[in-house]
């Protein structure tokens, strides 16, 4: 056994003394987290909404408070005419414009239907989106209010809620996704490179001409890279929690389980990986193009999986980030437990042996 | 006369990769003690069989037997019986000198105790007291060779497998290197080394020559010399690769 620990302290001695891989442990993921968490937002905040108002009626100046005291929006100006609405787009003074159409209130009134135009700048097509996606929002909320004074016969009163996420932020969403990322990084990328790396130095021949056993040998490299990579988890969702507040509902101790999982998984794809790259760059190509960009685009971290063609959603299935991200936002955001997330665990721990058993034939063959 | 020990045993080893035949029925053995020269050019197959010696991988046909054991079954015995140093000079850049002993000792199986007395008698023996705790990165080439030689022999292997071990580095360095060598071997350790350097073959006790995966020739270099009406082993090798 004290075999196996000096082999692993040496390991540590690595890491500890290069600080390139010091960087992607521990300044990298927070760098990350902050970037996304504050940078790339799903919210929409302070935006521009020009008012053409055709009634100037109470109804409509009303509904005009209502907008800019709804926290998302902040006046534009008013326009006189339609022609004016492509001037104030190019000029960027706003990006909405509202039109109330003459006699705004009379008809509200008379016919229990009003017109109102919303037109959006959309060459940014996300944030249009969601700019009237708030906007309707806000604008329904004010003519049910109305409604409910004016005793209709019949009114429909919609209050939708989101669950689990009162405030649609987008912390909400990188947290989870950016776990996976990281943990995908850390594990597999540097476990492929730290293997390839004593290839190519013939240290690996010297080991496996030694004492220690082949499984003792990847175990031991491995090792540090669990523990640190559980420091990195801890890191993550404590960082979210203090700077984000993004919560942890279910328990932290089972959340840390699924991440010892997905690190064991993403470790043994690492060591798939070294057995079949003869450089440090390959291994690192490899983990790259074949980790990431799936990781990032496939996982449903950023585009949601339900939109894409069918093809892209088989794929989709066989990328392990994309189940640890539905069980940590299970466990994070829904406070569920272990009964809501089996079938994820389930499909995770076939991938990760699947993994160990094709990168043990692997290293079988080479040492052949 | 003691009847000698032999600490190799070699029978018709074959190694195949594909149907390219790297090793052409070996057969030879290695007495205890001795140093044994295994010669050849690049690509003659030398690292194969000396990687199948090692227990790195495993041959395709033949009885081999090292220190007693069987390298089919047993080698696991074998590799803690065995030293071996590459042609690399595989010591970690990033480690101190120190540290590098340490923890190929540790590998080994040795006691705490144990590696500390002899990490101190080694490195008085070899000058490098004053530079313990610096990095392998900021030594020079030939003293890295002698550190790694002296790893190797640290556990005090019965046979250490030198593949290469001298390349790249200066004629009095390698001058030395093999006065190294030859403490080691009266200290009872028997050596096996591999080497394209014909020159070097003058300091081994026997060898053979091996010519695209067959062994051409096997015996003192004195005897090898007499054989091929030769001046040296370089025209020993360079009659046997024309043949």
């Amino acid at each position: 056994m004290s075999r196996f620990f000096g082999f692993v302290k040496k390991e540590f001695q690595h890491i500890f003394r290069d600080v390139r891989t010091l960087v992607i442990l521990f300044v990298l993921p927070v760098v990350m987290i902050v970037l996304f968490g504050f940078v790339v937002t799903t919210e929409i905040r302070d935006v521009e909404v020009g008012i053409l108002d055709r009634s100037m009626d109470e109804a409509s100046i009303r509904a005009t408070q209502k907008i800019f005291s709804s926290g998302y929006f902040i006046p534009a100006g008013y326009l006189q005419h339609e022609e004016e609405i492509g001037e104030f787009f190019r000029s960027g003074t706003a990006k909405v414009v509202v039109v109330f159409e003459e006699d705004f209130e009379k008809q509200m009134q008379r016919e229990n239907r009003a017109a109102i135009k919303l037109i959006a700048d959309a060459s940014d097509a996300n944030s249009a989106q969601l700019s009237l996606t708030y906007l309707q929002g806000v604008l329904m909320s004010y003519f049910q209010s109305v409604n409910q004074d004016m005793q209709l016969p019949w009114s429909v009163h919609v209050e939708s809620r989101m669950f689990y996420n009162e405030e649609l932020k987008g912390v909400y969403m990188f947290v989870p996704g950016l776990m996976a990322m990281i943990l995908m990084l850390i594990s597999a990328m540097m476990t492929s490179v730290t293997i390839t790396r004593e290839k190519e130095l013939g240290t690996m021949e010297l080991l496996l001409a030694s004492p220690l056993k082949p499984r003792e040998i990847i175990l031991g490299k491995v090792t540090p890279y669990v523990v640190l990579s559980l420091v990195n988890a801890l890191t993550i969702v404590l960082l979210g929690y203090l700077v984000f507040d993004v919560p942890v509902v279910g328990s932290i101790w089972l959340l840390m389980l699924e991440c010892l999982l997905f690190i064991t998984l993403a470790l043994s794809l690492g060591v798939l990986i070294s057995t079949n790259a003869k450089t440090q760059q390959v291994a690192m190509f490899m983990s790259m193009l074949g980790l990431m960009l799936p990781t990032i685009l496939l996982s449903g971290f950023i585009f949601p999986i339900d939109n894409m063609p069918k093809v892209l959603q088989w794929i989709s299935a066989i990328m392990p980030p994309r189940w640890f991200i539905v069980i940590v936002k299970n466990i994070m955001l829904k406070g569920a437990g272990f009964a809501f997330i089996w079938k994820e665990t389930l499909i995770l721990l076939g991938m990760t042996f699947l993994l160990i058993m094709a990168s043990v034939k692997r290293f079988k063959i080479r040492l052949n | 006369m003691v009847q000698q020990e032999h600490i190799i045993e070699v029978k018709d080893l074959v190694k195949k990769f594909g149907s390219f035949t790297a090793n052409d029925r070996l057969s030879f053995h290695v007495e205890k003690g001795e140093i044994f020269g295994f010669l050849g050019a690049n690509g003659a197959g030398k690292t194969t069989a000396m990687r199948i010696l090692c227990g790195l991988s495993y041959p395709s046909s033949g009885e081999i037997m090292v220190a007693g054991h069987d390298v089919y079954r047993e080698r696991e015995k074998i590799k803690k019986k065995i030293g071996y140093m590459s042609q690399k000079f595989s010591l970690y850049e990033d480690l101190t000198v120190s540290e590098n002993i340490r923890l190929y000792a540790g590998i080994y199986g040795l006691r705490k105790k144990q590696i500390a007395t002899r990490e101190e008698q080694l490195l008085e023996r070899l000058g490098m007291l004053q530079i313990r705790d610096r990095f392998i990165s900021e030594i020079p080439l030939g003293w890295k060779q002698k550190l790694a030689f002296s790893v190797a022999i640290f556990h005090q292997p019965a046979i250490v497998f030198l593949d290469e071990p001298t390349g790249g580095v200066d004629p009095i360095t390698r001058r030395q290197f093999w006065e190294m060598i030859h403490d080691a071997t009266e200290e009872g350790i028997t050596v096996f080394v591999t080497t394209h350097y014909m020159d070097e073959a003058e300091y081994c006790d026997r060898v053979s020559i091996m010519v695209e995966g067959r062994i051409e020739a096997l015996d003192t270099p004195a005897a090898l010399k007499q054989q091929f009406e030769s001046e040296n082993m370089n025209e020993v090798f360079l009659k046997l690769a024309r043949k």
